[in-house]
């Protein structure tokens, strides 16, 4: 089981009150992914969940059991940190072993599982080191297996991938997505790479200010952005959004079309433009626009080696269909 | 950034330390205030009775008063310049490259290990003794008259020896703060064209601030106590009378406690005063 | 990096530095040179620097003269004693300052240092009083009480800035790990810091070790520590400088020798965690 329901949770560091009331409920077995620009506070969520921070007001409930003022270690739950938070002074095996240990388990069943957890996460080979002689790929296994060994009712991830380098995070991400696949243990990870949401979670919190902008699966909140805010969070590269005249025409305040959506033509088009920087991908191309009229820079996606030069005219035709509104709130039309 | 628990555990763990500290610092501050006003002679009658601020006055005009408190302040700015300088100096040698660094700095920390007792006799006999000291020998090699250090120049002789005690900390202090130094932009100023000296007094000189700090700070504490130097070499006499040795004397010398307590709350104040001051620069320092 | 240095300009550093070194260090040499010389040799004009009869002799005396195994034994219980009962109550205080810091967190550590700037001497004859009333005047459990006070500040001083490069994280993570308090500092903290700790020891162990206000004033002959036992040196008689030498040399070869081995955590020690 891990069920996590805050209800009416508030934190304030002194006077500042980062997060207003909140409520969310986290499903057993799912994984939600709070994502959000820096100092939103998704960490300060994720630690007044662990329990590392009091919250100043409200209830934390895991598993219908109030858990508001127990501590850390008895709300069942095991953190991935940031720094991985390895114990430098303990081989891998005694870092995996120590929350057992800590919860006084017999030896015999303290190797068992300890073996089981470095068999899944293939850390058999270093066992007997010490982080320090570890790779950052190595030590963020470690730090999960810590987490595994004591078979919480949730784990809670604060950044975990962002000391890595790129492609070390593309392979941790795909670890860590077939883990909960195994698993089925409910999984909260807070990351700030929207890519990172998108492709593990099941459930993508955005945050901003320490208040929910939307709540939804990864592709909910890319078909149906709530607010402009989430509109140009999800998705890569941002979505356009254009004001004025050009959503005018559509009775809203702001329209937005995803740099996918809009379709570059030989001739004619409802937009035309100059390109400026050109990133060939290869299997794709992405064109950053001026001089549209419509906005002062449209990114647009064009699939396959399109071979239009920086100062090229360009043609471009926007998907109707795919179109979002938005009102003078920045909330969607619907 | 922690939770109810742990701050009220944080609260539990320090009060040991602080209450011990507290009982420490008011008990016997009780006490001496309490001496401080009255007649208090152990040997000739014992408690006397209230006598008011007698005690104060008569310590205040006491003709040793001021030269002590004077002798106090020569000790510790002497051995500060001295040691804060020579370390400057020491630190930028050793910081060079050399065959046998870590046996020079071996070396040069050794005096630190030396108790105050020892070297203050070693110093005292076999040095700067006048007959059968090594200086004597080295001023009659030169067919000098050979100096009695420490009664005709008693307070350079008593600033020299605490100096050879308190060198090697500074130096290392000093060093380590040399060693911190990012090279990269002693390089970029020497890049700019700026002379050594320049490159010292803006680069080198701003980034020791903090460890020279330090060495004022921790020398100071422990200056102002120097207790066996005194005692061993002079006993106070020839103008190295400080103001805690004073007071040493009129409590266990002449048994007078209600004037040595008096005495005792001077000594207080003064280092209180020492202490606000270099508490001001030091926390302004201490913040990273 | 460091440009290259040419030979000469090393030999030069080298040079120069051993000569400061040696004549920061001569007095201590000196000492020992004259502890092996006869009493004559040891005041011979021109003096002599290692062409004499080495001779033992006066370490005999010395011996014969003072119970030399007492005063070690009490330095030792003092030193030790003081410095270890400090470590035990500065710990917890320096985890609390360091792991959760609040506003006075700064204030109550400068408090703590400025007791440490109370003139001694202020007090001392409350204190001798105390230690007469209770009895344990000229007693090593007192002096270890007193001695650890006066380390106290520091003790918690150094503690605190080794324990602050700690990352927070790693005591987190125990506590999410299912850790007590009491756990996390036995299991977590303390290991991590050990250097620190070791650093802080030693250099406390020295500073108690020579301190001769209070062992001088409230020690007479039960638990006089070595400071006594060369004070006793500093009447005429210590004009005898073979003997001299010979007992400065006992009271201070056991720091000397114990700064040799461990030299790296001194000089860590020495910096009293402030200086990185």
């Amino acid at each position: 089981m891990g069920q996590i329901e805050l209800k009416q949770v508030t934190k304030s560091f002194g006077d500042v009150q980062v997060i207003p009331p909140l409520d969310l409920t986290i499903h057993d077995g799912e994984f939600t992914v709070f994502v959000g620009p820096s100092g939103c506070g998704k960490s300060t969520l994720l630690r007044l969940i662990a329990g590392l921070e009091d919250i100043t007001s409200g209830h934390i409930e895991i598993d219908g059991i109030d858990a508001t003022d127990l501590v850390p270690a008895k709300r069942g739950l095991a953190m991935v940190f940031q720094s991985y938070a390895l114990y430098p002074h303990m081989s891998v095996r005694n870092n995996i072993a120590f929350p057992l240990k800590m919860a006084k388990m017999d030896n015999a069943e303290i190797d068992k599982r300890v073996n089981a957890a470095a068999d899944v996460l293939n850390l058999a080979d270093y066992i007997d080191r010490r982080p320090g002689q570890l790779s950052g790929g190595q030590r963020q296994r470690v730090a999960i297996g810590r987490a595994i060994v004591r078979e919480p009712s949730a784990f809670l991830f604060d950044e975990p991938l962002s000391n890595l380098d790129a492609a070390l995070r593309v392979g941790m991400r795909m670890e860590i997505s077939e883990l909960h696949a195994k698993l089925g243990t409910t999984m909260v990870y807070v990351t700030h790479d929207q890519v990172e949401a998108m492709t593990m979670a099941d459930k993508i919190v955005v945050l901003q200010a320490g208040v929910i902008e939307q709540v939804g699966s990864p592709l909910e909140l890319y078909r149906a952005p709530r607010n402009t805010f989430v509109a140009g969070f999800i998705g890569s590269p941002k979505m356009n959004l254009l004001t004025g005249d050009e959503a005018a025409k559509h009775d809203a305040h702001t329209i937005g079309f995803r740099p996918e959506h809009i379709d570059v033509v030989e001739s004619g088009g409802q937009w035309q433009g100059t390109v400026g920087v050109a990133e060939h991908l290869g299997s794709d191309t992405f064109f950053h626009i001026h001089n549209t009229g419509v906005a002062k820079i449209l990114t647009v996606r064009a699939i396959g080696d399109v071979s239009l030069k920086h100062g090229d005219t360009i043609h471009l035709t926007p998907r109707a269909s795919e179109m979002h509104r938005f009102d003078a709130e920045g909330l969607r039309i619907v | 950034m922690a939770t109810k628990a742990s701050r009220s555990a944080a609260r539990l763990m320090m009060a040991p330390a602080v209450i011990l500290l507290l009982g420490w610092m008011l008990v016997p501050l009780i006490m001496t205030l309490w001496f401080s006003f009255r007649t208090y002679l152990p040997l000739r009658g014992g408690d006397k009775g209230w006598t008011g601020f007698d005690n104060y006055v008569r310590f205040v005009t006491s003709s040793s008063f001021w030269p002590a408190v004077q002798t106090t302040l020569i000790i510790v700015v002497g051995v500060l310049i001295i040691t804060v300088v020579l370390g400057i100096l020491l630190a930028m040698l050793l910081d060079q490259p050399m065959w046998g660094q870590g046996i020079v700095r071996i070396l040069v920390i050794a005096p630190f290990f030396v108790m105050p007792t020892v070297s203050a006799l070693v110093w005292k006999n076999m040095f700067m003794d006048p007959v059968n000291g090594l200086f004597a020998h080295l001023w009659r090699l030169f067919g000098a008259e050979p100096v009695s250090w420490l009664s005709d120049a008693a307070m350079p002789s008593l600033i020299m020896i605490v100096s050879w005690q308190w060198l090697p900390f500074a130096t290392l202090i000093l060093l380590t703060a040399f060693q911190s130094l990012d090279s990269e932009q002693l390089e970029a100023a020497e890049m700019d064209g700026a002379p050594f000296a320049k490159r010292f007094f803006y680069i080198v000189l701003p980034h020791l601030s903090r460890a020279i700090t330090i060495v004022i700070l921790i020398q100071t504490i422990f200056l102002l106590a120097i207790f066996a130097e005194i005692f061993v070499t002079t006993g106070g006499a020839f103008g190295t009378r400080t103001l805690s040795y004073l007071i040493f004397q009129r409590v266990l010398e002449s048994q007078n406690i209600g004037l040595g307590s008096a005495g005792g709350v001077y000594a207080i104040i003064l280092a209180n005063i020492v202490a606000i001051f270099l508490m001001r620069i030091v926390g302004k320092n201490l913040d990273h | 990096m460091a440009r290259s240095v040419s030979p000469r300009r090393k030999l030069i550093n080298t040079t120069a530095a051993w000569a400061i070194g040696l004549l920061i260090f001569f007095p201590i040499l000196w000492t020992i040179l004259t502890s092996f010389k006869t009493e004559g040799q040891a005041i011979a004009s021109p003096p002599i620097f290692l062409g004499f009869d080495w001779t033992l002799e006066n370490y005999r005396t010395v011996m014969e003269r003072s119970n030399y195994g007492r005063f070690l034994w009490n330095s030792i219980i003092i030193a030790g004693g003081s410095t270890i009962l400090g470590l035990i109550i500065a710990i917890p205080a320096a985890w609390s300052m360091a792991f959760v810091p609040s506003k006075r967190t700064k204030d109550v550590l400068l408090w703590m240092l400025s007791t440490k700037m109370l003139p001694a001497v202020g007090v001392l004859y409350p204190i001798y009083l105390l230690c007469i009333q209770l009895g344990i005047l000229d007693n090593r459990v007192a002096l270890v009480v007193i001695l650890m006070l006066i380390n106290l500040p520091i003790i918690v001083w150094m503690l605190y800035t080794y324990f602050r490069e700690i990352p927070v994280e790693i005591l987190e993570a125990a506590r999410m790990d299912g850790a007590t308090l009491k756990e996390e500092l036995l299991y977590i903290l303390t290991p991590m810091a050990i250097p620190g700790i070791a650093s802080t020891l030693l250099l406390n162990f020295i500073l108690a070790w020579n301190e001769a206000f209070w062992t001088l004033n409230l020690t007479a002959v039960n638990a006089a520590p070595l400071t006594a036992f060369i004070a006793s040196y500093s009447s005429p008689e210590g004009l005898f400088f073979a003997k001299l030498s010979a007992a400065s040399t006992m009271a201070i070869a056991p720091i000397l020798i114990l700064g040799w081995f461990s030299q790296k955590q001194l000089v860590r020690g020495l910096t009293f965690g402030a200086v990185k």
